[in-house]
């Protein structure tokens, strides 16, 4: 099972994110949670939250970079999913072993993030918080799948960008299908 | 009437009400005082008692209209198991002991049939006065006692008509053809007046803004009305009540209860002097013990009767017996069937006139068996809240006034978390049930400061206002700030007006109570229309944010209503262009971005 926390408060108004959520959901035995969908006044659902992600080998972020970061929500659902006695401190065991693939999508093309252009950094300096926070609660980090000028791709862009990340979800469970195999 | 006995009338109420009402034994008991000290039998300031009582009868049938037009024609209809089921029963079981009982004191069948029906007949004007003055019109109680009363006021049309065929003077089949051709008739006209004929009149009246003249009219009208009842021979009350139901639905409706009330009051007044006077004191001196045994047995057998209708209508249980107290005495319509049925032949004067004091003696007795009921109820409480002291360390710090379904939703999430608060409401049966879940409840009028004390609104942090009665919920947030000025107040309001009324006396934290489920409504309407859930509530929180500020901002010019349509105008144009704004802002956003300069 992959769950994909989806996090963008206008996701009928996005081409590339909504693309992108229609894409992964068609692959079987997805759990895509749009929380802005799901949760418009912040009233996240910790419980059902806590068990998609317990149900899931995969979790996948995904989210438009606001501002170097994450949406508000998704810090939010940070904030009250990955809690104390679950996630991390005493009996907080229920995520560990499980991956965390990160994809943002950033408004900036790839050139726009390099120190001294627009945006200063490389676009990794922006990654280690949520790296930290998959590593503090024991999970594995995927290389990301960042998808940069993510506003500006066309239609022909936009369908490689879906197919490959279609094709690493496929493979990535195809092979932790057969590491489960092996291990048996 | 000449100006004195008005004076007397007047002087009469003045002092002998407030005095009653400073005793505890309610404004009734006062009026009735007043009558008796004025009457023959007292001072003997008035003679003619007859007149007067056929005078102040509408008092009673004022009363009955403003009932009516607070009664939409629905509600009537959701009430019909109420008053045809309850009421039917209640004059069948009352009635039936009643007549057994006359037959037992010597009354030949036919006398003890009318007497023991007009026996089973209740005092409309006694039992919804004293459910005002206890505030439990609205409660489920009221609500039967008030079926159970309108069933009566029907009922008392064919026991009238019965009088002279058990007189055994027997109308002519065209004489009963013309009876109820007359009675369809004025019916007729009441609704052919009410439905079609008032309001265009009305309006042009209103349009005129000669306020007195509405006044005149809406008194014209009652009484007319009343008038056309009693010429076809239909109770003056049922008529003007009939009136007054399809003027509910009106845009009158409040205009015409205003003006109404005073007169409704005064004359309800004069009714209640009246039956003071008209008790024959004398009869009492000669042959005491038969009228102590009609008013024992009378109240007796009502209360017992009425107790076990209470039961089969779903009365719950700890009101059973003040539903009885409330409707045992006997009815105003008795001494019309009596003085009749005297006329007929059918009852000695010797009779009526002691059926006709023990009637009176009942409705006086009224407010002094609820004054006990309460007593009893009171001292069960006070006992029940002994047991619960001791486990108290120290008073709530919330109080909440009306645990209806505004209330309850508060006061259910603090108790969820285990922050305790003491309840205050009128609604017996509400309280039953929480007390039974343990809560601290008690049961009272809210706006009364010795409540609000025993409350503990000294100490309590604040005060939660979820009363559903906006004068109510006014009084309740005066008298506070009068007496308790540091207690802060979270009130609910109905409506706008209502909203301007509590912040114009200094609340500051108030939810109108429809405005939050509304918002909600109008983003799932959004949502169906595609767009995004969050977007939608973005949308209405700046709807939100721009209706408060707008309506703050009107609060001190509430009273002006040019100045109040004026600046909804300009207020509807700038939640446009803010919408517009953000609309333009938004899609700046969406289109550029981070992307290009």
């Amino acid at each position: 099972m992959i769950c994909i926390i989806h996090a963008h408060p206008y996701l009928r108004r996005s081409r590339t994110n909504r693309a992108l959520a229609d894409a992964v959901s068609a692959i079987p035995d997805t759990d895509l949670r749009p929380l802005y969908d799901l949760y418009p006044d912040f009233d996240i659902d910790v419980a059902a939250e806590q068990r998609a992600l317990v149900n899931a080998r995969l979790i996948v972020w995904m989210h438009p970079m606001f501002w170097y970061s994450v949406p508000a929500l998704l810090k939010h659902w940070f904030d009250k999913v990955l809690a104390y006695g679950f996630a991390y401190g005493e009996g907080g065991t229920a995520l560990r072993g499980k991956h965390v693939l990160w994809v943002p999508t950033a408004g900036g093309e790839i050139d726009t993030f390099a120190p001294g252009a627009k945006h200063g950094f490389e676009f990794p300096a922006f990654a280690p918080p949520l790296e930290q926070t998959a590593r503090f609660c024991g999970m594995e980090w995927e290389t990301p799948h960042v998808v940069h000028g993510a506003n500006l791709l066309d239609e022909s862009e936009l369908g490689i960008h879906t197919a490959r990340l279609t094709k690493r979800l496929i493979a990535w469970r195809a092979s932790a299908g057969a590491a489960t195999a092996e291990v048996r | 009437m000449g100006l004195v006995e008005i004076i007397v009338y007047l002087a009469a109420a003045v002092v002998c009400v407030p005095l009653a009402q400073m005793l505890g034994l309610g404004s009734i008991l006062g009026y009735l005082i007043a009558g008796v000290a004025i009457g023959p039998w007292g001072l003997r300031l008035v003679e003619d008692v007859d007149t007067i009582l056929h005078f102040s009868e509408f008092g009673v049938v004022l009363m009955l209209f403003v009932i009516g037009l607070e009664l939409e024609v629905e509600r009537l209809w959701s009430m019909r198991a109420d008053v045809f089921g309850g009421g039917a029963l209640q004059l069948a079981l009352s009635g039936g002991v009643l007549i057994a009982g006359a037959m037992a004191l010597g009354l030949p069948w036919q006398a003890a049939v009318i007497a023991g029906f007009a026996l089973a007949l209740s005092s409309t004007a006694i039992a919804v006065q004293a459910m005002n003055e206890r505030n439990l019109s609205p409660a489920p109680t009221g609500r039967k006692a008030f079926g159970v009363l309108l069933f009566q006021d029907v009922a008392a049309i064919p026991l009238l008509a019965a009088v002279p065929l058990l007189a055994g003077v027997h109308a002519s089949p065209s004489e009963a053809w013309r009876r109820t051709l007359l009675v369809a008739a004025a019916i007729a006209g009441v609704l052919v007046i009410g439905r079609y004929l008032t309001r265009p009149v009305l309006r042009i009246i209103a349009a005129t803004r000669i306020r007195e003249v509405f006044t005149a009219f809406s008194l014209l009208l009652v009484i007319g009305i009343a008038q056309l009842m009693t010429l076809a021979g239909i109770s003056m009350a049922l008529g003007a009540f009939l009136a007054g139901v399809l003027l509910a639905s009106s845009e009158f409706r409040h205009a015409l209860e205003t003006d109404i009330e005073p007169f409704k009051g005064l004359l309800l007044g004069l009714f209640f002097i009246s039956v003071g006077m008209s008790i024959e004191f004398d009869l009492l001196r000669t042959a005491p013990m038969i009228i102590v045994v009609l008013l024992v047995g009378l109240l007796t057998f009502k209360l017992l009767t009425l107790w076990v209708v209470a039961r089969i209508m779903g009365v719950a249980d700890r009101q059973r017996w003040l539903f009885a107290s409330l409707l045992a005495q006997g009815g105003e319509f008795a001494f019309v069937v009596f003085s009749t049925a005297e006329g007929r032949g059918l009852l000695t004067a010797e009779w009526a006139n002691r059926l006709t004091i023990a009637v009176a003696l009942s409705m006086a007795m009224t407010p002094l068996m609820l004054l006990l009921h309460d007593k009893l109820i009171a001292w069960r409480l006070t006992l029940r809240e002994r047991g619960a002291d001791v486990i108290d360390e120290a008073p709530p710090p919330v109080i909440i006034a009306g645990f209806g379904r505004f209330g309850q939703i508060v006061g259910r999430l603090l108790f969820a978390n285990g922050i305790r608060a003491i309840v205050l409401d009128h609604d017996p049966e509400q309280i039953e049930l929480l007390r039974k879940q343990g809560y601290k409840v008690f049961y009272g009028d809210a706006t009364r400061l010795d409540l609000l004390r025993a409350a503990g609104a000294s100490q309590a942090k604040l005060l939660v206002n979820a009363i559903d009665d906006v004068a109510d919920s006014v009084a309740l947030t005066e008298r506070v700030r009068e007496s308790f000025p540091k207690l802060p107040i979270i009130a609910r309001a109905r409506n706008v007006n209502h909203y301007v009324q509590l912040k114009t006396r200094g609340v500051n934290v108030i939810e109108r109570e429809t405005f939050e489920s509304a918002l909600r409504t109008g983003r799932h309407v959004l949502e169906a229309l595609g767009v995004d859930r969050f977007r939608a509530r973005e949308m209405a929180d700046g709807f939100r944010r721009h209706n408060i500020a707008t309506m703050d901002a009107l609060v001190p010019h509430f009273r002006d209503e040019a100045r109040v349509l004026s600046a909804q105008k300009a207020g509807r144009e700038e939640l446009r262009e803010f919408f517009a704004r953000d609309k333009a802002q938004f899609e700046t956003e969406q289109r550029k971005g981070w992307n290009r300069d």
